[in-house]
Order: C-alpha cells, then structure tokens, then sequence
C-alpha cells in the first residue's frame, strides 16, 4: 500500500488579484521506502504539494491520505500530531534554535509527543550518532558549519521514527561538496528503509533520487524512475 | 508539554536577553515595590495614629464645661465650673454601661525636689481615672480610697518628671514640694508615650482630686466641689451614643437647664475622633495602593510591549515547532508562560524591594514595620496575573500564525 495517495488534490489562493490555482488535480502515489524527488521552477506548485503533504496546509479540494489517515478531515490538532509522529522536515536555512544546542534542538520533536526527559537524551544522542555528530551534541548551531547544521536538522528529523522525511531544497545553502555529503547520507538513511521526499529545483540533486516528479503550472508532467546517482559516502567524506 | 518543560524553556528564552529582560521586568518591580511599600507605610501610619489615640483610653466620652456669659462677654468653651463631683457620681450611678466616671481638674505647676525642679502639669484625679484611662502605676502604688476622700498630700509622679527630677534615685517615699506644699511620693506612672497631638504624656503629675482642687490648683474651682471635666469610660462601643443622650438629659436636669436654654456642658465622643482618624489614615494608604496599582498596570503594558516585540522576533522559532508538531495550544501557552514569569520574577523582585522600603521608612519614622503577608501575596498574585492578561494578546498572535508563513519570515 502506498504510504502518500493524493487523489484530485487541488489548492486554490484567494489573493487580491483573484484566484490562484497553485495545484491543479494531482494524483500521485508514493510507496514505503521510496526516495522521490519533486523538481519543478518556482510557481510550478511543488512548494505547495510539499507543504499539503508535510501537513503543513489543507487542501482546497481533492482528497489525501497519510499512511491511511485522511489528512483533509483533520483540524489544527490532528495535524500537529501528525506532523510530530509521522513526518520530520528537513529545510533549506535548517531553522535551529540558536539558543539551543544540538541536542536540545534534536529534542525538540519529542518534547511536543510528551516524552520524559531522559528517555528523550538517550533518543537524541542516538539521532545525533547516526548523522556523525555524536561528539558536537553541546554545541550551538553558531558553533557548527553548515553541513553539520544540516546534519542536526536530519537528525531532529528523524528522532521521532516519522514515516516520511520531507526535504526543502535541503542543500540549497551548502557548498557543493557539502551538499553531497548530505545527499549520501539521504541515500543511506533511504537504504535503511526510510522514506525521503525531497523538493528541489536543482537537476544535480534531482539525480540523487529513485523516482523524478515533474510539476508545471500546478501539475505533473513528468514521473520517471531512474538509476539514482550515488554520491559518495558522508563518512568517507570527512 | 508539559508545565515544568514550559517553565524551563521560559526561563532560557529570558535569560537570553538578560537586559531586556531586566528592563521588562522594571515596571513590575516598581509597580509592587511600590503596592508593598505603600500598603505598609499606610498600615504603620494608621498604625501609630490609632495607638496614639487609643493611649487616651478606650470607648471614653468626655464631659467638659460649656462657655458662660460674664457681662455680655461668653469666655468660650471650659470656661465655666459648672462640673462638680456630684455629677461624675450622679453619671457613675444612672447611665447605662457606664464603667467608670473620672472628674478632674488640672493645671500648669512647677514642681521642686531638693536641687532641682521641673515644669509640668498636675492632674487632681479620684480612682476612677485610673480604669478610666486605662492606666495603672508601674511602681509604688495608687491612691487608696482613704488618701482620695481626705484629699492627702501624696502625689504619683509621671515616667518624665520622675526621671527629670530623680535621675537614677528611687523617688519613692522622697518629698517633692508643689507650690511650697510637699507631697509625698508614692508611686510612679507607667510609660504611656506621646499622645495623637504630640504632647508627652508622662510629662505630668496626679495627686487626689481634693489636693489639686484647695492646694494646688485653685482656679475658679471657687465652689469646693467642681471639677474640671469628666471621664466616661463605657464598657463597649455600642454604649457610648445611647449613654451620650443619658448623659445629657441627666445634666441638664441636674443643671436645671430648660427648653432651648444654652447647656453649660458639651460632652465629646472620643472614640469617634479616633475613628475618624483611622478612617482618613485608611483612606490614605487606599489612595496610596491604588496610585501603587496603576504603576502595575503600566509594568504590565511594558510586558504586553516586549512580547509582541519577541513574537515577531520568533516568528521562524514559532513556524518551526508548529513544523515539529507543537499544537497552537502549546505555542499559547509557551508565550504565556513567558510572560508570566517575566512578570512573576519581576513580583518577586519587587517584594524584595518593597519589604525593604518599609522596613527602611519604618526605621526612620520610628512605627513597626508592618509589611502585611496578605500585601505580598496580593502583589505576587496580581503582578502574575499581569503576566497573564497582557501576555495573552501576543501568545494570542504566536499561537494563530500560520506554519508556512512564519517560516519563510526572516
């Protein structure tokens, strides 16, 4: 069964100057485990499908399930539930807490789920071991390059076992080698079982991915499977 | 989350702009600095107001002589000697709840005790004085009834005169001598402090009524038996007006005063200056709490300020945790919680501060300290519902911004 099903999925804007359908009748199923990567220009709509199916919006019209819950039925609450249980997004600018240091940040999802203190420690420090950082887990994110800010946000993503990890141009403010450190690690946490959707409008990081969605102008008009490139190890990297 | 969660992270985000936070919290510090230090400087005023009246003696009314009329000239309040023994008596004897009726009669002498002498005044008092005033000698003896009726020459010297007088000697039993007359100590007042008007109180001396009135004092106490004023001392409040009308009707009729002529006595309720001092002293420390209140208020708009400021300031914070799956009801209640200890801490503060200004301006005025637990609870209490009312606005606004928005805001 697919673990994302959008049927019809529609989202119209109401601004000033009228009506604005940003996502135009989507159907697409994405299945546990895949690694796909959403591509398109900027106003192709692939921000939008991305915040409808990171449960960040509600759609205008159409219907769309999340590991067999319909999300459309939901009220502010549910979402923040599902958002906290079932997805962990990674984003361009990271958006860590300066005030935090890297294991307070990777604590944070577990936090809103109501996790005692300790248990949320042990949790974190493992999320944080898994992206490498095991030894900067007291460090601000003003303390941490780039790369290793991402690798935080990764791991904050991923410490609560969400279902989907979402990314938004996750390597859009990273040098190049960088960036494909954070690819591998995407590509390895997706051998691992995880299912990745990333936006990008970069075709290079685009390739990295199993499965290619196309938008334009609010809907598909390419959905390809390819032979992902691999980039080299995160590990062998550093 | 959960509340001590809440409180932690509170406390992070405001220690993260200490100054600001400092800054914030001044108003709050101030406005209950200031309810704690006005409600107590208020109740140490009332306080000593109340002390001060209440040394007259409780529940006393006071019968004075009314003015008289000597050729065409009205010499004013006191100036007849219309009082006499009999009515004190006749007053013990017929009003109701009449505890005690003291006349006396006093002046201004000079009193000499061997080297040295000293200003002061005499009082002529019977026994009732003593429960009248509420006021008993600390050493020696008082009258006996004997020394009263016959008018003997033995005098209770007050705490200063004493002192002035005798120094460190013991005045028992010594001689001082009052118009050349010399009495006998035999005993010694205790201290009873400064009166509601400032006057020393212990600055006096007593000797029986009869003593004073043919020895000393003279006067126009031309006929033997008139008195000064009268003492009426009435067992509870709630007998003193009713005992005022008895009063009056039974004076009158003992002064054979008709109709509409001038009574030739005027009787005061003492309790009710007392409590009309207390009444303005209450006023005043309302008067000084509510001008303490509206500077809370303006603290707690100071809050309400720096909030929306910070709201602003976290809109990519706010976006990110609605991301991470915080409900609109835990970004409430996080910006709530700031606010509220903001304010709380500023409480704390502020008590801090307040207690010592009471306790500083109660050094200096001389009253107890009376910082009231009821006064620092209140404040604690109010200033954190500061916290509550004005946070509410901007936790308001944190909590309904939308995810998507607030996290593409720089």
């Amino acid at each position: 069964m697919a673990l994302i099903e959008t049927q019809g999925l529609r989202r119209v804007y109401d601004l000033d100057a009228g009506k604005v359908v940003a996502l135009d009748h989507v159907d697409l199923a994405i299945d546990k485990g895949d690694f796909v990567a959403v591509m398109g220009p900027s106003g192709s709509g692939k921000s939008t499908f991305m915040n409808l199916i990171g449960c960040l919006d509600r759609p205008s019209g159409g219907h769309y399930s999340l590991g067999g819950t319909s999300v459309e039925t939901l009220d502010a609450n549910g979402l923040a539930h599902l958002r906290n249980r079932e997805i962990g997004f990674v984003f361009q600018q990271f958006n860590l807490l300066p005030r935090l240091d890297a294991l307070g940040n990777v604590e944070l999802p577990m936090i809103y789920a109501g996790m005692d203190r300790k248990h949320r420690r042990d949790r974190a420090l493992q999320a944080l071991a898994r992206v490498g950082l095991a030894e900067r887990a007291h460090h601000r994110p003003m303390q941490l390059s780039g790369g290793q800010q991402q690798r935080v946000a990764i791991a904050r993503a991923l410490v609560n076992n969400p279902s989907l990890l979402l990314a938004d141009e996750p390597t859009g403010a990273l040098d190049s080698r960088t960036a494909t450190e954070i690819l591998g690690l995407f590509q390895e946490l997706n051998r691992e079982g995880a299912t990745i959707v990333l936006v990008t409008h970069d075709a290079d990081v685009g390739r990295h991915a199993r499965r290619l969605v196309r938008f334009r102008d609010g809907r598909v008009i390419e959905d390809v499977r390819q032979e992902p490139l691999q980039a080299r190890m995160a590990e062998a990297a550093e | 989350m959960r509340f001590m969660e809440a409180i932690r992270s509170a406390l992070a985000a405001i220690l993260t702009n200490t100054l600001r936070s400092l800054l914030t919290m001044l108003g709050i510090v101030i406005g209950v600095a200031a309810v704690i230090a006005m409600v107590a400087i208020g109740a140490g005023a009332r306080n000593l107001v109340d002390r001060q009246i209440r040394s007259l003696g409780a529940n006393l009314a006071i019968v004075t002589p009314g003015n008289v009329t000597q050729g065409g000239a009205r010499l004013g309040a006191g100036a007849a000697s219309s009082l006499t023994d009999e009515d004190a008596t006749a007053i013990r004897r017929e009003v109701d709840g009449v505890v005690a009726a003291a006349p006396f009669v006093q002046g201004q002498t000079q009193v000499v005790a061997g080297g040295s002498n000293w200003a002061t005044r005499i009082y002529g008092i019977d026994l009732d004085w003593f429960d009248a005033r509420e006021w008993d000698v600390a050493r020696g003896r008082g009258f006996d009834p004997e020394e009263v009726r016959r008018g003997d020459i033995v005098v209770i010297l007050g705490e200063t005169v004493a002192r002035n007088l005798f120094g460190e000697e013991d005045p028992i039993d010594q001689t001082v001598r009052v118009r050349n007359v010399p009495f006998r100590v035999i005993g010694i007042m205790a201290s009873k402090g400064q009166s509601a008007f400032g006057q020393d109180q212990d600055d006096v001396i007593f000797v029986p009524l009869d003593a004073g009135r043919r020895r000393v004092i003279g006067r126009n106490y031309a006929r033997d038996a008139s008195v000064g004023s009268i003492f009426v001392k009435f067992d509870r409040e709630e007998d003193i007006d009713p005992g005022i009308v008895q009063m009056t009707d039974l004076l009158r009729q003992r002064h054979r005063i008709v109709g509409d002529q001038e009574e030739d006595f005027a009787i005061r309720n003492l309790t009710e200056i007392a409590n009309t001092a207390t009444a303005s002293a209450n006023t005043l420390s309302l008067l000084l709490a509510a001008v303490a209140a509206v500077s809370l208020l303006v603290g707690g708009i100071g809050i309400m300020n720096i909030m929306l400021v910070s709201v602003t300031e976290r809109t990519r914070e706010i976006g990110l945790r609605l991301a991470v799956g915080a409900r609109p009801r835990d970004i409430l209640s996080q910006f709530l919680i700031e606010a509220t200890t903001l304010s709380t801490i500023g409480g704390l503060i502020g008590v801090g501060l307040g207690v010592s200004i009471a306790y500083f301006v109660a050094q200096l005025a001389g009253w107890p300290s009376l910082v009231s637990t009821n006064a620092v609870l209140v404040a604690v209490g109010f200033s954190a519902m500061v916290g509550i009312f004005f946070g509410f606005y901007p936790a308001q606004r944190a909590s309904r911004l939308d995810p998507i928005e607030a996290l593409r805001r720089d």
